[in-house]
């Protein structure tokens, strides 16, 4: 992602950041009352040293004890007020954070789910992920604490000047002179190391991106015995990252003192200035300790602003990466009559739907991928009347996957149209066609939870008996009874826990409890143990009887009882016809076909297409 | 146990580099000394100069100033001044040198790890996560670098700080710093326990953001069955309940810490509060004198921070023995060490391998294999995927050794289990089906096993492997970066790119998994030819599914399910009639056929 940082902005834009607004709006009376809170408690901060000054100048010049209990009492609410006011502060900035952090989440996740495969196709996950997660969280702390506290800061250097000013105005002159300076080093040095962090940044994306290397092509280094010559490169990046490291302590290392230094020659002058004005009786000497006092921790906010400041400037990065993300259009939309009649995917109208009885037709089909540059269709028409099994053949990476896309409408044609019971189907919404679909991947998709969560998802408001019956249909019910806690058990991340063939025994037994009329199968292309094996082809047989479907297909005995086999070739459909039909024919399907042959022959389980 | 490893960890690559922290140590002292004397100024000034008792100031300033109070003020300015540029000076040495030590120990760490992970068995790297070692490798350290950057150096310069404000503020004055003394012990021990306490409420908010985060992915990762049961509601619902939960734990921590800073802010106002009152009472009452208060109030001013810090680095250092111990464990995986008396045999030999078996994570997946490669023939093995092709060409490399009483694999009489691993494994090239190409150029691509290639040389072996044209038609030519940050190559063109790499380095034995399966048959055959023409006397073992690659082999072995199912050459296997030749017809049928459509 480092791409991103080359272009990173290096000035303010007030426009970046007004697009935050519809996320802040929610919680703006939270974020006035953090405002308010922290503008009492830079007034207590600055009042808190003066008490050292009324004890000098009430008690001790004038040697006597009398108001002390006062003076005590007065100075304990003052501590109270303050510990007071940061509980309340903390509260609020903390339920400003969360709460725009939440909309900017929700706001992220609803567009993602209007998003068409395409861009599911073209953005890594962990692209977006990063985007909805760290990005917004990021950008809201630093609304919340960042632009907040920089108002603390603000109003605690104003509240300093203003208390030295009254107190004494020529002296006052003295430490005002120094905000200047420790605000131009500030800059200067965050924004070199601004910079200095970004090469750290990007180094150690190399190094990370060396370890990733160094472990995925653990083998081929082995076999190249060429670990030394790794070893090596890596070392000569943990040099330049060593270097880099280096510049930036020392930029620290500098900065630091310097900054002390400037404000000791402050307080330098303040002592020579200030004790001057005491003997001459100008000042009371509790007001000059004040001022010494005041000369300290001025530092502090101001150096505070610059490092905020350049915060703010590096955040505008991940609020531009967030709006983008909001400004993706999605692909396929349904025109508004569609939307008034069907409903859109979070509100359907499901009164409205008509039934789908599993008729598809492809009339006239063109079709280009949004992101490709040649047809990959052409003219293709095809017409499936309910119930007909489509096996669709073809190498790895042949683009076998084109006309189910098109036929569950993840993309649609660029010219033509298809037709589910004879009526285009851009006439309905998405949802209508889409929630009436059974969907069984290769590496079938389970979502952690139990296996009766997971086959519920085909139809939620499914009754346990239901959800068994699905199970005993395609036979899932055996395996899942061999599992430690049956029904019950949690099939991990994406089902991790779960071999493919379980996982796809319980995503057919999902698909089933659908009972839709259209299902797509793109059959596992991984070897897959024999007793379950038998299992999955028992199901599919099951699953595909009185149902219009389209099987991606990897095994000879799906293929032989398809009712048409379509074999595509570089994207492109270059055969049709049944199994015997096209065997005769000696064409790539009789190539294909007899690739598999070997397959079984030699092969553990092996069935598989690809080479 | 866990606790004695992250010592390990430290003990190991510590000592290298303890000079650098003796100085930044020494230098952080000085710094703080010089720091502490500037207040002892405030104070002499404000007695001596303005409350006008000479007695107060030392003997330098008295020297300096004579009986001008003017010059005296002068002169305790300037030494306010000369003092921090020193503490300047000191304050720099010691960033640097933390810096250095840090950085070294951090660099040699990764170098480290790196090369370990490296040396580490073939099998360790099937058995264990990519993420997780990464994750390890970049996280963990990141831990560590913090530990030693900051939080040691935090601990160690709060421990000066409170000794050198002991002294100063004892030699003041007693009861006063018995006072200030009595809150250090309940902050640290406030912030600690506070910390402590909050460490759980982190953990719940870890977890609560890490549900959100699985919620969000697998939303992401199963769009597609999202989207095919129509779920877009379904789903918002429950990113809603982790949102929420999310959003709650973190707002529930704003609480806790609200009142822990809140509760801190008193706790220190009261220790400032509680020295000015008693310091004004004490020096009302002529127990000391004004200037001595106003160091004072500085002194416990500047120890405020950094003991608030303490507890909390304090509990957050635990932290980093936990990393240094998921550290020490990959350091503690065994590598891969050749015994002194490794051979490294002329390998220009037979090869034998004899009654071979092999399990893989408890299943036997090589059955009684027994057969001999005659040095310099070309040797097929004909088997589909799961065959239990591969594992022999693991076998060979020593990527895996086989477990004793699991027969015997030699190379001119001697058994490999002797052999050096990194002289066999140069001497046996092995071309992958999916081979794995760095991010470098073409060129150092090919080059990477040789050293120093010149582009004449790399060049007569992309010819060989048929992907020179194809190299030369990149805009870049051979100096196309390959991978994420370039070029993104084809199955066929990555699968040439390492025969290529392979032909390079002229090893006597040359093994071809698969590794023509992305090219078509036609460019199969025409390297092919190029291959025999070029790889002079070595001992070359194909392995395919093809038979048209196979069949001009001086032996063929045909694996059925890890089975040697037959062994012979073209013409005998045809006749023996078995799989190779149902097979063979199957495949020339389907090579008629796809020349009388002209396009396979």
């Amino acid at each position: 992602m480092e791409r991103y940082d080359v272009s990173a902005p290096q000035k303010f834009s007030f426009a970046t950041w007004k697009k935050l607004w519809p996320f802040l709006k929610p919680v703006k009376k939270r974020f006035i009352m953090a405002m308010a809170l922290i503008l009492l408690a830079a007034l207590v901060d600055v009042v808190l040293p003066l008490f050292t000054m009324f004890a000098v100048d009430l008690f001790i010049v004038p040697e006597t004890t009398d108001g002390l209990g006062v003076f005590s009492a007065v100075y304990l609410a003052a501590i109270a007020l303050q510990g007071a006011l940061t509980i309340f502060f903390f509260r609020h900035c903390m339920v400003v954070e969360m709460e725009m952090g939440r909309q900017m989440k929700i706001a992220c996740f609803t567009h993602l789910q209007k998003l068409s495969l395409t861009y599911y196709n073209q953005t890594p996950v962990g692209y977006i992920l990063a985007r909805v997660m760290s990005d917004t969280d990021r950008i809201s702390g630093i609304v919340a604490w960042s632009v907040i506290s920089f108002f603390w800061d603000l109003l605690y250097m104003i509240g300093i000047v203003i208390a030295m000013l009254i107190l004494n105005w020529r002296l006052a002159l003295i430490v005002i002179a120094v905000v200047p300076v420790i605000a131009g080093i500030s800059l200067f040095f965050k924004s070199k190391m601004l910079k200095v962090n970004r090469d750290i940044r990007a180094t150690n994306a190399k190094i990370v991106g060396l370890y990733n290397e160094g472990i995925t092509g653990a083998k081929t280094t082995k076999t190249l015995v060429i670990e030394d010559k790794v070893v090596e490169e890596f070392s000569d990046v943990t040099r330049t990252f060593y270097q880099t490291n280096l510049r930036a302590v020392r930029l620290t290392a500098v900065f630091a003192p310097l900054l002390v230094l400037v404000g000791s020659l402050a307080m330098a002058l303040v002592l020579f200035y200030g004790g001057f004005l005491v003997m001459e009786d100008v000042i009371l000497l509790g007001t000059l300790s004040v001022f010494l006092s005041y000369t300290l921790v001025i530092l502090e906010p101001v150096q505070q602003m610059a490092r905020r400041f350049t915060d703010f400037i590096s955040a505008q990065v991940n609020i531009e990466r967030v709006t983008d993300l909001l400004a993706q259009e999605p692909g396929i939309t349904d025109t508004q009559e569609v939307e008034a009649k069907y409903g859109d995917i979070f509100t359907p109208k499901r009164e409205n739907w008509e039934p789908i009885q599993g008729d598809i037709t492809f009339q006239d089909i063109w079709f280009m991928y949004p992101d490709g540059d040649e047809y990959v269709l052409e003219e293709f028409s095809l017409d499936i009347p309910a119930g007909t099994t489509v096996a669709i053949v073809g190498r790895t990476g042949a683009g076998k996957s084109t006309l189910v896309n098109l036929a569950c409408r993840f993309f649609e044609p660029t010219r033509g149209k298809v037709l589910i019971d004879g009526r285009d189907y851009k006439e309905r919404s998405q949802l209508w066609l889409q929630s009436r679909l059974g969907y069984v991947l290769q590496n079938p998709h389970l979502f952690s939870g139990t296996v009766m969560e997971n086959i519920r998802y085909g139809k939620l408001d499914a009754t346990d008996e239901e959800v068994y019956a699905a199970a005993k249909l395609v036979s899932a019910d055996r395996v899942v009874e061999k599992l430690e806690q049956g029904y019950d058990t949690q099939v991990g991340e994406g089902g991790d826990r779960l071999s493919t063939g379980e996982k796809q025994l319980i995503s057919f037994a999902r698909a089933v409890l659908a009972n839709p009329p259209i299902f797509v199968l793109d059959e596992a292309t991984s070897s897959i143990d024999t007793e379950t094996e038998g299992l999955i082809q028992e199901a599919i047989s099951h699953i595909l009887t009185g149902r219009t479907s389209f099987i991606i297909a990897h095994r000879l005995s799906t293929i032989r009882h398809a009712d048409v086999i379509l074999v595509v070739e570089e994207g492109k459909i270059v055969e049709q016809g049944t199994h015997e039909q096209l065997l005769a024919q000696k064409g790539h399907y009789h190539g294909l076909y007899t690739t598999m042959m070997l397959q079984a022959e030699t092969g553990m389980e092996g069935f598989l297409l690809d080479g | 146990m866990k606790r004695f490893s992250a010592f390990r960890l430290f003990g190991r690559f510590f000592p290298g580099y303890k000079r650098y922290y003796g100085i930044a140590v020494a230098a952080t002292v000085c710094n703080i000394i010089l720091m502490f004397l500037a207040p002892q100024i405030v104070r002499f000034t404000v007695d001596g100069v303005i409350g006008q008792d000479p007695a107060a100031l030392p003997g330098v300033v008295q020297f300096l100033a004579g009986v001008s109070p003017v010059r005296a003020l002068l002169a305790s300015a300037g030494m306010i001044v000369l003092l921090i540029i020193l503490a300047g000076m000191f304050s720099y040495i010691s960033r640097i040198h933390i810096g250095k030590g840090t950085e070294g120990v951090i660099r040699s760490l990764r170098d480290t790890l790196f090369a370990h992970v490296q040396k580490l068995p073939f099998r360790w790297h099937t058995k264990t996560l990519t993420g997780d070692i990464i994750q390890r490798c970049t996280s963990d350290v990141e831990v560590l670098h913090s530990f030693l950057s900051t939080q040691l150096v935090d601990v160690i310069r709060t421990l000066a700080l409170i000794i050198t404000a002991t002294v100063l503020m004892f030699s003041m004055n007693v009861p006063l710093a018995l006072f200030a003394f009595g809150f250090i012990p309940i902050v640290v021990a406030y912030s600690a326990i506070f910390y402590g306490r909050i460490a759980s409420k982190f953990h719940t908010a870890d977890v609560a953001e890490g549900a959100l985060m699985v919620r969000v992915q697998e939303n992401l990762t199963g769009v597609r069955v999202v989207k095919a049961f129509g779920r877009e509601q379904f789903e918002l619902e429950k990113f809603h309940e982790k949102n929420n939960a999310f959003a709650k734990a973190w707002i529930d921590m704003g609480y806790l810490l609200g009142i822990y800073w809140g509760l801190g802010d008193i706790v220190t106002g009261l220790q400032t509060m509680g020295v000015v009152v008693i310091g004004t009472y004490l020096t009302v009452t002529g127990q000391m004198t004004l200037g001595a208060l106003i160091a004072f109030i500085s002194y416990s001013q500047i120890l405020t921070w950094p003991v608030r810090n303490l507890g909390r680095t304090l509990s957050e250092m635990s932290q980093s023995s936990v990393s240094a111990t998921r550290l020490q464990e990959i350091l503690d995986a065994e590598p891969e060490e050749e015994p002194a008396d490794a051979k490294r045999p002329d390998m220009a030999k037979d090869i034998c391998f004899d009654h071979v078996r092999f399990s893989y994570q408890d299943t036997e997946v090589l059955h009684d294999l027994n057969f001999t490669i005659p040095q310099g023939s070309v040797f097929g093995i004909l088997g589909g995927t799961g065959s239990g092709k591969s594992t022999i060409t693991y076998l060979l490399t020593r990527l895996y050794d086989l477990e004793p009483g699991c027969g015997t694999i030699t190379i001119g009489g001697v058994d490999i289990a002797d052999i050096d691993r990194r002289y066999l494994r140069q001497q046996v090239g092995l071309v992958l089906q999916e081979p794995f190409l760095f991010s470098k150029t073409i060129a150092e691509n090919i080059a990477i096993a040789k050293g120093n290639a010149d582009l004449r040389e790399i060049r007569r072996v992309t010819k060989v492997a048929d992907v020179d044209e194809n190299i030369m038609g990149f805009a870049k030519g051979y100096d196309t970066i390959v991978g994420e940050r370039g070029v993104t190559l084809s199955g066929g063109q990555k699968q040439r790119v390492a025969i290529a790499r392979t032909l390079l380095i002229d090893a006597p034995i040359l093994i071809f998994d698969d590794s023509l399966s992305a090219v078509d048959m036609e460019t199969d055959a025409k390297i092919q030819k190029a291959l025999r023409d070029n790889t002079g006397g070595a001992t070359v073992i194909l392995i395919s599914h093809r038979v048209s690659t196979l069949m001009h082999a001086d032996q063929i072995l045909v694996l059925d399910d890890g089975r040697q199912a037959e062994l012979g050459n073209h013409k005998t296997l045809i006749e023996q009639g078995g799989i190779y030749s149902r097979v063979y017809k199957l495949q020339s049928e389907t090579e008629e056929g796809g020349q009388a459509n002209g396009t396979l």
